[in-house]
């Protein structure tokens, strides 16, 4: 087996990603530094736009945190915040944010951060998110304001979801995005973003949907992680964004023509024996270490759920101009983690068919009750109407005391050998 | 002769099984496990060739020599003079290891002389060898170190209370002796051995070496010195990424208990596995290919190891929890098998006045419960089914888990076998005979 | 020496607590098939915490019951479904309907209260797909035109569901006359609690807690008697008043704590004033107006007057300020906080409660539980030492 190499390898957009991502958090702290605050939100059910047309920049805490993660500092927070008094049975990502804002409210690549002026909780398919800025408000004494988005518990959204989302957005978040800038709320100014919007989303879902190739261009799991980050953060209704993807997308169709394989941290990925499409997000504290587990046993991702809690443009979903308000609501309404089981299994199987998987996989969180009560549920499921095999792994996500690497790698790896034998049986499983 | 190894290691044990061309099993090998894996593996592979040797001597016994039941008495006296002259052996390492031990003790701490009493009990324990593989003789533990280091610890009271110094001293010496004893691999040669087994054989039996040098010795020692090819080795268990293998070596321990649950019962379709640390439910199909499983998480709660402590906690052997379980009228209902907590709830439940038993009993059922949940995860329990690893030789554990599937899936085969714990080391041997031979040529 | 007049000796009152206690512990419901054959062609409607308008499956003709789980009872299926860090509600509630117990009911609703009972609302309907199952989004926003309209239409459309189940056509009378039963009904439990918070010797918490409790699976006339007839047995036969610490508990709020759990609390010397169980039952403070449209009136009820939980969230005050509130109503000199394993919502509660409560200098303690906590040797310990601080300071 190869070691984990020591070096790290990048292609093109990731280094482009990274630029964006540096230059996102450098941003934040130029504000910080001139004292000035920014609003806090969610990822899923964003509405970067509406933010930009009062021009503010978002504070995004679970990317803190997952950034954090990756970069190896969440640990400390989480104990952090376990001192506290916060539990031990409680989501990470929270007490990774909580241990933050105690030790400093400084970013993770060391900018500090822009106090709150406003707490912007877009509830979106997590209970816990609600908590999580009840807890910030307790903590900053930042106003809050409160966007519910309906549960899409019998599979469609319904025109009174989406006259209550709207109606939300109009009478409550635009007059306090508009009290916190002094400024005058201008449909003209949000159109354009969302104008930008759905064209770097045009060029997203060409990105991901580049895993029903063979060999596949992409990692739609863990290589995907990099390429959705500018949508799922600030940059979404901006030209950086619409570049980025246009970009994205020209270098994986140079790979698809040269019929080459993603490039993961230890350098181009070889022969591709597995395609799996995975549910669940990852783990950010062994990032490098988990996806090494899967790539240097031949496993590519071929799609992947997680890449959709920010929006689900590859089943048709774009933001509108022409419906600029009931469009946000749309895409709130539409996260991965607010559609019922039923439709997370409708959505896992189509992907095994029309990505044309070997299998798939469940990384189970323990901090994540949206994404992971019922899994076992959704694994079963997938397996009767795929009739492929699924494996089952658990972790966490920034809280390092729960990757356990040897059951992972022995999941992982008996899984892979059982998918092989049943090629090596059946030709092609 | 041509042979496949299969090598489980385990985090309790470590296993080997030897097959020959044909798939049949020659010797099965086992011994702890310890930190370190390679020494481990070593020993077991040397157990189970040892025990090929015995193998091959008893298929080499010629029919007719022997009526049925002298045949019978005779391979019983054979298999036990083989293990006693394997025993012999660890003794004599172990002895030379605390004669190199004994300066370093006295340095280390104070006191009167300790080697003219660690000879003293070396020469004891060497007279408690004979008893110990007897005609008849209760078969104790399969390890040399459980049996070396009881012997050791009483011999050991005794002898401090004679004025040997403190028994602590004594305990030093041993415990860094084994050690080395057992992490160094053993001078045992079949030759002398064999001549040793047969010789005691036929004393017991009463039977006239010179009239059987012939009929019995010569076929026998010819089968014993026959050369044995390793052809294929292939590792699998927690420990198998620290095999100097390569990935072709390799096998998870899946596919392995999956297999070799298949070859001891070819009907197999569920496997239930619970092992030290991990609990597996697989599904397989009818060639033994895994078709489904799910593992336990990350924690050890319900798996073997749990009912280890809660042996240690009781004071009690791993193998009387289950007796005494049996003994239950009322189970307790037990809800947390969390390891961690076990021992408080166990002392706390004591203080309360429950009965051992009664608490045993509702330890087994927590275990089998958490399989079950395992079992169903992996997709059910389907006929027939077969139960494996170290807890399947706790008797009450597979009862609860009979009736537990019943309940749940109605009427299944239920196979247990007694080398049931072999089950991965099999499926990987089983490998070995299906890996092509040039792989790993490549690879030396 | 006092025992006597404390443990007075009463039949009736005996007798009605052993039914209570029958009936918390009944997981097979056996009082719902009564009370369905009694009423050829009647249904039920199973619901799990916090809340739910019961009033509307009342108007429709159905049972309201309410399901809390599966308590100690041995899980053996539910298990396959969940990982081991999810709580233990769901577990049990799986193992209900795999093994039939749930048959009784004609359809389980599940009240946006969490992530995990959100999900297992799926899971319902792909286990049972035959089943009635609805997901009830409570809103958030709590602005009558906006989320109280939202409310509105989310009640509409289940009452039209249930009519359709039980195959009668809802009037505005019908619906007025369920509000005006289980405003009845609140009263009795309001003034049960309020007698406990008085006089607690009188009400032990272990008895409110299955009296009210009792409430989810009996017909709601039938539980406003029982709560009546309970009363009268302390008029007739008080208990002698006892000196305890008093405490308010929190935290249990949907996985419910054991019967013993609570027993255990009082044994160690502490008179629980204030809790947070069974919240169905007191969901709404004071009564709903029956006058008007008496839907509308049950979705402004919920917008201005909901009793506070967790899973709600706080708009008016900060979290934990409703919780020294309620102690000081109360007049508890102490707050155990007692939160299932795994309960997000209670757990991340916490936090923000301990602060609030340190900050009115109101002493607190806490615990986890789940519902089928065996031992309570550590918990009756720390109660114990709880109780004898407060009465010390």
């Amino acid at each position: 087996m190869s070691p984990i190499a020591t070096s790290v390898r990048k292609d093109r957009s990731q280094e482009q990603q990274k630029a964006l991502i540096a230059d996102y958090y450098g941003r934040l702290g130029a504000l910080a530094a001139a004292g000035q605050g920014a609003p806090w939100t969610f990822v899923p059910g964003n509405l970067t736009e509406l933010l930009l047309t009062f021009d503010p920049l978002p504070v995004l805490p679970e990317i803190n945190a997952l950034q954090s993660g990756m970069r190896k500092t969440s640990g400390e927070q989480v104990l952090h915040a376990e001192k506290l008094g916060h539990s031990e049975d409680v989501c990470a990502y929270v007490k990774a944010s909580i241990g933050a804002w105690h030790q400093g409210n400084v970013g993770p690549t060391g900018d500090p951060l822009p106090k709150p002026n406003l707490l912007l909780l877009s509830y979106t398919g997590c209970f816990t998110f609600l908590k999580w800025f009840e807890l910030l408000r307790g903590e900053t004494k930042a106003p809050t304001v409160m966007l519910h988005v309906p549960y899409q518990a019998q599979g469609g959204i319904t025109n009174e979801m989406r006259a209550y989302v709207v109606k939300q957005l109009r009478e409550t978040v635009v007059p306090a995005l508009e009290k916190v800038s002094g400024k005058k709320f201008d449909i003209d100014k949000l159109r354009e973003h969302l104008r930008l919007s759905a064209l770097a989303e045009d060029d997203l879902v060409r990105v991901l949907e580049a895993g029903k190739h063979r060999p596949s261009p992409i990692d739609g799991y863990f290589g995907a992680v990099y390429y959705v980050g500018p949508i799922f953060t600030a940059y979404r209704g901006t030209q950086a964004a619409v570049d980025y993807y246009r970009d994205s997308w020209a270098e994986i169709e140079e790979r698809i023509a040269r019929g080459e394989g993603p490039i993961t941290p230890d350098g181009p990925m070889g022969e591709q024996r597995f395609r799996l499409v995975v549910e669940g997000p990852p783990n950010w504290t062994h990032f490098r270490e988990f996806w090494h587990m899967f790539h240097s046993e031949g496993a590519v991702a071929v799609a992947s759920t997680y890449t959709k809690v920010g929006g689900l443009y590859d089943r048709g979903f774009r933001h509108d101009p022409d419906r600029p308000l009931e469009s946000l609501a749309e895409y709130c309404l539409n996260c991965y983690t607010n559609l019922n089981l039923s439709s997370r299994v409708d959505l896992i199987a189509d992907y095994v068919r029309d990505y044309d998987a070997d299998g798939f996989v469940v990384h189970s969180i323990k901090s994540c009750d949206s994404f992971s009560a019922g899994q076992l549920l959704i694994l079963r499921e997938v397996e009767k109407r795929t009739g492929k095999p699924g494996a089952f792994i658990e972790s966490d996500l920034v809280d390092p005391r729960y990757f356990s690497a040897a059951n992972i790698k022995n999941r992982v790896e008996s899984y892979l050998q059982m998918l092989g034998q049943k090629q090596a049986v059946g030709g092609h499983a | 002769m041509k042979c496949f190894v299969g090598i489980d290691l385990g985090s309790t044990t470590t296993k080997a099984v030897v097959l020959d061309d044909q798939g049949r099993i020659l010797g099965r090998g086992i011994t702890n496990s310890r930190s370190n894996y390679e020494v481990a593996c070593a020993v077991a592979r040397e157990e189970a060739f040892a025990d090929v040797r015995f193998t091959s001597c008893e298929r080499a016994l010629p029919d007719g020599v022997l009526d049925a039941a002298h045949r019978e008495a005779f391979l019983d006296a054979l298999a036990r003079a083989f293990r006693l002259a394997w025993h012999r052996e660890r003794l004599d390492a172990l002895a030379d290891a605390m004669r190199r031990e004994v300066p370093v003790v006295e340095a280390l701490f104070a006191g009167p002389a300790l080697g003219p009493h660690v000879e003293a009990i070396v020469l004891r324990m060497r007279e408690l060898a004979d008893p110990l593989f007897a005609k008849g003789a209760p078969r104790r533990s399969d390890f040399f170190r459980d049996v070396a280091t009881s012997q050791f610890h009483t011999l050991g009271e005794a002898f401090a209370k004679r004025g040997a110094g403190s028994f602590e001293r004594l305990m030093a010496v041993f415990d860094k002796a084994i050690l080395k004893a057992e992490n160094q691999e053993s001078h045992f040669s079949p030759q002398a051995s064999a001549e040793f087994a047969i010789g005691r054989a036929l004393a017991e039996l009463d039977l006239d070496a010179k009239a059987a040098a012939n009929s019995i010795v010569r076929p026998l020692l010819a089968a014993m010195s026959a050369e044995l090819e390793t052809v294929q080795t292939v590792g699998t268990g927690y420990g198998r990424a620290t095999l100097p293998f390569s990935r072709e070596q390799i096998r998870s321990e899946i596919l392995c208990h999956g297999l070799g649950a298949h070859a001891m019962f070819p009907g197999t379709r569920t496997v239930l596995d619970i092992g030290g640390q991990d609990t597996k439910a697989i599904q397989v199909d009818a060639n033994g290919l895994v078709t489904s499983f799910q593992m336990n998480d990350r924690c050890a709660a319900g798996c073997g190891r749990y009912l280890g402590y809660i042996a240690d906690e009781m004071n009690l052997g791993l193998h009387e929890l289950g007796p005494l379980a049996q003994k239950s009228c009322r189970p307790v209902r037990i809800n947390s098998t969390c390891t961690v907590f076990a021992g408080a709830e166990i002392r706390d439940r004591l203080t309360l006045g429950q009965k051992r038993e009664d608490i045993l009993a509702g330890l087994h059922r927590a275990v089998i419960l958490r399989a079950m949940s395992l079992l169903a995860r992996s997709g059910g329990v389907h006929d027939e089914f077969t139960f494996t690893g170290g807890v399947a030789k706790n008797e009450t554990a597979v009862k609860v888990l009979r009736d537990l599937v019943t309940q749940n899936y109605g009427e299944r085969t239920m196979n247990v076998s007694p080398n049931s714990i072999y089950t991965g080391a099999l499926g990987a041997a089983l490998f070995a005979r299906r890996t092509p031979a040039r792989v790993m040529e490549a690879v030396a | 020496m006092d025992a006597p007049l404390t443990q007075a000796i009463c039949p009736e009152r005996d007798a009605l607590i052993e039914r209570a206690e029958g009936l918390v512990r009944d997981t097979t419901l056996a009082s719902v098939a009564r009370w369905k054959q009694d009423r050829p062609g009647s249904k039920a409607i199973g619901f799990l915490p916090p809340y739910v308008p019961r009033e509307l499956i009342h108007a429709a003709g159905a049972l309201p019951v309410g399901i809390l789980g599966g308590g100690d009872m041995e899980v053996v299926r539910g298990d396959a479904y969940f990982q081991s860090y999810i709580c233990r509600l769901p577990r049990s509630t799986i193992e209900l309907g795999l093994s039939g117990a749930l048959d009784v009911v004609d359809g389980m609703l599940f009240p946006s209260i969490c992530d995990v009972v959100r999900n297992l609302s799926g899971m319902w309907q792909i286990l049972f797909p035959k089943s009635f199952v609805r997901y009830f989004d409570m809103p958030q926003n709590f602005e009558p035109e906006i989320g109280g309209r939202f409310f509105e239409h989310e009640m509409r459309s289940l009452l039209s569901d249930l009519g359709a189940l039980t195959g009668r056509c809802v009037t505005d009378d019908d619906l007025r006359d369920s509000i005006a039963k289980f405003n009845v009904n609140r009263r009795e439990v309001r003034a049960l609690y309020r007698l406990r918070a008085e006089q607690p010797w009188q009400v032990p918490s272990s008895e409110l807690y299955a009296l009210v409790r009792a409430g989810n699976v009996l017909d709601v006339d039938d539980h406003t008697a029982m709560l009546r007839a309970y009363r009268a047995t302390l008029d007739a036969s008080p208990r002698r008043p006892k000196d305890m610490a008093r405490v308010a508990l929190r935290g249990c709020f949907c996985e419910q704590p054991p019967l013993e759990l609570i027993k255990t609390l009082e044994r160690s010397g502490c008179f629980i004033v204030d809790d947070d169980w069974v919240l169905s039952a007191r969901w709404i403070d004071g009564d709903i107006a029956t006058d008007g449209d008496p839907l509308w009136n049950l979705v402004l009820a919920f917008l201005e007057r909901a009793m506070p939980c967790p899973s709600l969230y706080e708009l008016r005050k900060e979290r934990g300020e409703e919780l020294v509130d309620g102690v000081r109503e109360s007049k508890a000199e102490g707050v155990i906080f007692a939160a299932p394993s795994f309960c997000d919502p209670a757990l991340l509660d916490q936090p923000m409660a301990m602060a609030c409560a340190k900050a009115a200098s109101i002493p607190a303690t806490s615990f986890l539980y789940s519902e089928n906590t065996g031992q309570f040797q550590v918990i009756r310990e720390q109660a114990g030492t709880f109780a004898d601080s407060i009465r010390l300071s």
